[in-house]
């Protein structure tokens, strides 16, 4: 008897980047377009579902030829960066998508996660949406029924399971959708970055639920760029790269050949890096450091001043330009968010069609290690430019408290300001 | 040549490493789309429990935080039935086959609601529902199917309406409401064809949503809702007979004609209408499945 839960035989998937519309520049254009339009769109728009072999430059392939098996009982991790196809092949897996070459067979129930609480509706109460959820999730209304005590007690929302969701904080929403979720009895589920949503008690409380599954000899995939919580629920992970598979093996392999992957990847000028987000009408040509004196520096020290430089270019179409830089460390756990957005200082509304934005953090609270920036250009609210990993940098322990002596790195993620002082009081404490 | 995209074979070996009874394991194969694919039943069936809580949900949803709730099933058509009455009836002086104009109108108004709330829910409904089809797999058939089934509850109360003015006017039904039931199938059919074709459609081109609004208007024109069939044979003498049976194409024709000879019973029941109807609602309902299905592989990539 095979122990077979999925095989995955040369799977490719075809995308079409289309719909983008070329601008005209006069009003004559303009006016010529308007009338030419409605045939061309049309045209454009059945493109969209129609592939031909001859027009092949505006086709990319999110996966290639992928191919793997999965036993019943293995925890898998997909691991890859932004448009490495991971989240494609879970579509194709959970049959959202369907697959352009290749075979898949699944053996077994499967259900599959992408979004916590998919279809919930804000008017319906909690108990209505329980069955709605469950049922959308491939769950039958008695496996509910018999299950519905344990979801509502799982998701502690007891007092307001009568009560219409859109009632409901966001925190017990997701609490209430995971409950759901954590109680579908599948042989096989697909699980996309779901956690990271809800509070940290919450999240453990799931990532419990998720290894019960996991040892009670369920399959499960899992995406996620979080590598600790790829590494505390799977064996094996599968990294994933420009849509093919290029690292298949014990996870703790994989995690380290993907993060090695990504700074190799680092070392990439960001300019002109493929694998980015956004609409493109301004982009980030480059990030650096500088220290206190204007000089270009690859470690900084906890405690000094220290200033990200971001280079940019974009198209001249105007627009409030927004930047930020996210601050993660090495296993992708995001640590800050600095955005021009969220400092009053307006200095953005005429940023130059170039230049460079810099952002002086004066005192640098972080304890040695390395870490990653993200870098991130929106334009009127929409997103221009998003560039993960886009440097990395390495902070030496430093004086942080100015008292010579310093914390040690994994004693804590920040280095915060503080007092201590010491009040007296009656002694309580008696005999 | 239509190969059929999922095969799902039931008995396959389990291997109970849980514990738990070795269950009969689904099998399921997952190869690209190719060429035509017709309904897939036994899917459908299976996600029976989905369908009803998709109903469930619009049901409950659709009259929340409303203060009049269900009275809305009877309060729409009871005014059109009002505008109707003096604009058509009293106004115009549209003839309405011997009986008050205001009983003539409502007994076609109670299918052409439910049709045009059916469409106009199916229409919309892969739009509307994309954030959850992009999310988790079902077969998305059941998504326009959802409505066709809801507006079935609109018309059962639209139809207490029915039989309180019934009593008030002393109209007794016939027989012929025996055949209620034929007519409501063709209805049904007619309606969720139509929305797989459109619903479909509207993910596409969103132009379809556009032209939702005025299209359902110029539709109900078109059927017999405030207009008697019997003024065709009246205002074409030579070739009544002929335009009658071309007419008869428009499912909503036979059946609004048909609602009447079976519940006020004006003329008798109109079998040519009502086989015409049937033959176009049947190639509407394949034809509609068999589109959708055919873009059904796309549906998650353009929406």
């Amino acid at each position: 008897m095979s122990n077979l839960a999925i095989r995955v035989d040369g799977i490719g998937k075809q995308y079409r980047i289309g719909l983008k519309e070329e601008r005209s520049e006069t009003l004559a254009g303009a006016a010529a377009k308007l009338i030419k339009s409605p045939v061309k769109r049309l045209q454009q728009l059945r493109s969209l579902s129609s592939f031909r072999e001859d027009e092949a430059d505006d086709i990319v392939w999110a996966l290639r030829d992928v191919s793997f098996t999965v036993n019943h009982g293995e925890a898998v991790g997909l691991i890859g960066r932004n448009g490495a196809g991971k989240s494609t092949l879970l579509k194709v897996l959970s049959r959202i998508t369907e697959p352009s070459r290749g075979r898949i067979e699944l053996y077994g129930r499967v259900a599959s996660l992408l979004e916590v609480g998919t279809g919930f509706n804000a008017e319906l109460t909690g108990r209505e949406n329980a069955y709605l959820n469950g049922a959308i999730l491939g769950m039958k209304k008695a496996e509910v029924d018999r299950k519905f005590d344990e979801i509502v007690a799982f998701s502690g929302v007891e007092t307001y399971i009568d009560t219409p969701v859109k009632r409901y904080s966001s925190g017990m929403r997701v609490r209430l959708a995971f409950a759901v979720a954590a109680h579908l009895e599948p042989e096989i589920l697909l699980v996309d970055e779901v956690l990271a949503v809800g509070d940290v008690a919450f999240q453990k409380k799931c990532l419990g639920k998720m290894d019960d599954v996991a040892h009670e000899g369920r399959t499960v995939v899992f995406v996620s760029h979080h590598m600790s919580m790829i590494q505390a629920l799977c064996t094996r992970g599968i990294v994933l790269d420009g849509g093919s598979v290029a690292f298949d093996g014990p996870v703790e392999h994989a995690i380290s050949r993907y993060l090695r992957g990504m700074e190799e990847g680092a070392q990439v000028d960001v300019g002109s890096r493929p694998d980015r987000e956004g609409d493109g009408t301004a982009r980030c040509t480059g990030v650096w450091l500088e220290d206190e004196s204007g000089h270009r520096v690859e470690n900084v020290v906890s405690g000094a001043p220290m200033t990200v430089c971001l280079a940019y270019e974009s198209d001249g179409g105007g627009g409030k330009l927004d930047f930020a830089i996210g601050i993660y460390d090495q296993l992708g756990m995001s640590l800050a968010h600095n955005g021009t957005r969220y400092v009053s200082v307006d200095v953005t509304s005429a940023a130059p069609r170039s230049g460079v934005a810099r952002c002086t953090i004066p005192r640098l609270a972080l304890p040695a290690g390395e870490y990653f920036l993200n870098t991130s250009i929106t334009r009127d609210g929409r997103r221009a430019d998003r560039v993960e990993r886009a440097a990395s940098f390495f902070v030496d322990a430093g004086d942080f408290y100015g008292s010579g002596k310093i914390p040690a790195a994994k004693s804590g993620r920040f280095l915060l300001d503080y007092d201590w002082d010491v009040v007296e009081t009656d002694a309580v404490i008696s005999s | 040549m239509a190969t059929p995209l999922i095969e799902t074979q039931r008995p396959t070996a389990a291997p109970s490493s849980n514990g738990r009874s070795p269950a009969p394991m689904p099998h399921t194969v997952i190869v690209p789309p190719s060429g035509w694919r017709l309904v897939n039943w036994k899917e459908l069936v299976e996600y029976r429990d989905l369908v009803a809580q998709f109903v469930l949900r619009d049901v409950s949803a659709m009259y929340k935080q409303t203060v009049l709730g269900y009275a809305w099933a009877i309060i729409r058509p009871f005014v059109s039935m009002i505008v109707f009455t003096v604009i058509f009836g009293n106004l115009a002086d549209v003839p309405s086959d011997g009986v008050p104009y205001a009983l003539f109108s409502f007994a076609g108004l109670l299918p052409w609601t439910y049709f045009s709330g059916s469409l106009n829910g199916s229409v919309g409904s892969l739009l509307a529902q994309r954030s959850v089809f992009t999310k988790v797999y079902f077969p998305r058939l059941i998504i326009p199917l959802t409505p066709a089934l809801t507006a079935l509850i609109d018309l059962a109360i639209a139809g207490i309406m029915l039989g309180g003015m019934m009593v008030y006017f002393g109209v007794v039904p016939t027989w012929n409401a025996l055949f209620l039931p034929v007519l409501i199938l063709i209805m049904m059919a007619t309606a969720v064809g139509t929305g797989f074709w459109l619903s479909s459609l509207a993910l596409q081109y969103r132009d379809v949503s556009q032209a939702m609004g005025f299209g359902v208007q110029l539709l109900m024109y078109a059927a017999p809702v405030v207009w008697p069939v019997s003024l065709i044979a009246e205002k074409f003498p030579e070739n009544g007979e002929l335009i009658r049976m071309v007419y008869g194409l428009y499912p909503m024709a036979g059946v609004i004609e048909g609602f009447r000879s079976a519940l006020i019973g004006t003329i008798p029941m109109p079998w040519d209408l009502i086989g015409m109807g049937a033959l176009s609602a049947s190639i509407l309902l394949f034809t509609g499945a068999l589109y959708f299905r055919r873009s059904e592989p796309t549906f998650a990539d353009v929406a």
